[in-house]
């Protein structure tokens, strides 16, 4: 890890963890529990107990605010069966691995492709790099409104610029209003939104690249592409297997966009896993059947974890 | 990369790219100083979306007297909670870390795993168990309920844990001469040396609730408390739509952080950077 090297270096003591003197000159046990104490108790009361609570929960009929006459009761695998027998559950998962299935591999290159374009010596990088940061710092929901203005039908922003590059070839889309494009509406304005982000990731990895080895590749008449491919790709390993897991998380977990845009309409074209959720355990207080939902999500979320690990892994070992 | 085919097109390329990352706020701010609901709406079918004639500062007067939502409340509001969850959050998580690090406290690779653990595990995860939990409480439509679950942050506790690693404990040792007690030495020694992981955490922990919609969204119900994520979707809801006047609100809510991040770029653009270091 560079930061550590660098740190290390600085200080002139490569330290091991495991080396370290005894905590006694620390004081006692009792004021090292201190400290953690307080952050340990509450990410058990707010992150690790809603966590257990969930698993739970999906087991019974909880409702948020319990009709005094129906009594909180174990029903066993009713709340899975029931989900996976509803359809508006699998069109909402369909929906959400679809947003993934078309970002994750679109905003990865376009945000490689941003970082190699100013990646280089020329003047003006930090403006550039301002500039296409910008949209990560601005709020979500503000961003939605924005784009709510572009999409507007039939005489937005969006389709009068479509109209213009294309000589007027291209009809009006109702970009929210046709199932069609409500998905496409929605993955356009979510990549505006946070391909900034990946491209300051992809920077971060481009710059641990050493010049040398660009210079080797010059010295052996390498092309372009041909350093593209056998350099920057692999040395840019870790970065991509980041990218691409973080990005993942990152779409499943999709619903302001959605929520402010189209309420997961028409007729259910963009609802989302999360959104589902909302609306089964907020809106309709259904709070075992959503954990029920819930779990399902958690799932998927650690399974992307783990494949994240069985990529690291199979990198160290 | 001398051949100036190539530098041309690489620039034309970066500005390509840059305007249609900036179109849109552009349209934004224009739409904020214009007036008339009809003229917004035809101007946005054309060039003229992108900048105003006639300025006029009526939508911000209208936004500001708070006639649909109080913007100056819900403005206060996003800053105190997201300043609190921030200004408690590094003390308790650099605590926490501290804990971790000095003391060789027992079971505490298994608390460590369990944090790293705990970063990727979602609000979204948890958010409906977090709401019955918090509706027991009766703590729901607070500032206590936007805040207290979300000042401990696995991932700031790790970065902090790996920074206080770093610090040589030869300096710990020194101050223990001195007769520091540790409370002493966290405050004036680990705290301190870790400035450069405060102000990554900061931004880290303090964009990610300036972002926070969908928790707000089901424990808020009136605007004392409510935030501008919610506040704004609230006024994008309603119809008709006076796109001038949602326009000037964006604005005016999206100016504090952008403004931080102007002044701050280098400090935002390494954290974000650093939130892909691998556990």
């Amino acid at each position: 890890m560079p930061a550590d090297q660098r740190i290390a270096a600085a200080t002139g003591t490569p330290r091991d963890p495991s080396q370290a003197p005894t905590y006694s000159v620390y004081g006692a046990a009792w004021s090292g529990w201190a400290f953690v104490a307080v952050a340990l108790t509450l990410l058990g009361i707010f992150v690790i107990g809603p966590f257990i609570m969930s698993l739970g929960l999906s087991f019974t009929n909880q409702r948020l605010v319990q009709n005094p006459n129906v009594p909180v009761q174990w029903i066993g695998l009713r709340n899975y069966v029931r989900l996976f027998e509803d359809p508006e559950f699998w069109n909402a998962l369909k929906n959400t691995a679809l947003f993934a299935l078309i970002v994750v591999p679109i905003q990865s290159a376009l945000s490689l492709s941003l970082a190699m374009l100013i990646n280089s010596s020329l003047p003006g990088r930090n403006v550039f790099r301002t500039i296409y940061f910008l949209p990560v710092i601005i709020t979500m929901t503000i961003i939605c409104v924005i784009w709510g203005a572009l999409y507007i039908f039939p005489g937005g922003a969006l389709n009068s610029a479509l109209s213009w590059l294309t000589f007027g070839a291209l009809d009006p889309v109702n970009w929210l209003g046709d199932r069609n494009f409500a998905l496409a509406a929605i993955i356009l304005c979510s990549i505006w939104a946070s391909v900034g982000f990946q491209m300051v990731i992809y920077l971060a990895g481009l710059q641990n690249i050493p010049e040398e080895l660009y210079e080797a590749a010059r010295l052996d008449e390498a092309s372009g592409w041909q350093q593209f491919k056998w350099i920057t790709m692999p040395m840019l390993r870790p970065t991509h297997v980041f990218v691409l897991i973080a990005t993942t998380i990152f779409c499943f977990k999709l619903f302001t966009q959605v929520q402010i845009l189209t309420q997961g309409g028409p007729r259910g074209a963009t609802n989302t896993l999360v959104r589902y959720i909302y609306v089964n355990g907020f809106s309709e207080l259904r709070v075992g059947y959503a954990s029920a939902a819930t779990v399902v999500f958690l799932l998927i979320v650690l399974a992307i974890a783990m494949i994240q690990r069985a990529i690291v892994g199979t990198d160290e070992a | 990369m001398t051949n100036p085919c190539m530098v041309a097109l690489r620039y034309g390329l970066k500005t390509v790219a840059a305007m249609i990352v900036l179109a849109p706020i552009m349209v934004m701010i224009a739409a904020s100083f214009k007036s008339g609901a009809f003229t917004i709406v035809s101007d946005f079918s054309s060039w003229r979306a992108l900048w105003v004639s006639e300025p006029t500062l009526d939508n911000y007067t209208r936004v500001l007297s708070g006639a649909v939502v109080p913007f100056l409340r819900v403005m206060f509001n996003t800053i105190l909670i997201v300043t609190s969850i921030v200004v408690v959050g590094v003390f308790v998580n650099s605590a926490c870390a501290y804990g971790l690090a000095r003391f060789g406290l027992r079971f505490r690779t298994v608390i460590l795993a369990l944090i790293i653990a705990l970063i990727i595990l979602p609000l979204e995860a948890i958010a409906v168990p977090l709401l019955l939990l918090v509706n027991r409480m009766g703590i729901t439509d607070t500032y206590i309920v936007q805040i207290i679950p979300f000042i401990a942050h696995p991932f700031s506790i790790f970065l902090f844990y790996q920074f206080v690693q770093q610090i040589p404990r030869d300096l710990d040792e020194a101050a223990i001469m001195d007769g520091a007690s540790p409370f002493r030495i966290w405050l004036s020694i680990i705290l301190p040396l870790s400035a450069p992981i405060v102000a990554t955490v900061a931004i880290l922990q303090g964009l990610e609730y300036w972002n926070s919609y969908l928790w707000p969204l089901m424990v808020t119900r009136s605007d004392d408390v409510r935030p501008v994520s919610v506040a704004v979707a609230i006024f994008f809801e309603r119809d008709p739509k006076e796109w001038g006047e949602i326009m000037a609100f964006s604005v005016m809510a999206s100016l504090p952080i952008v403004v931080a991040y102007l002044a701050f770029q280098r400090v935002f653009i390494r954290s974000a950077m650093s939130s892909a270091v691998k556990g």
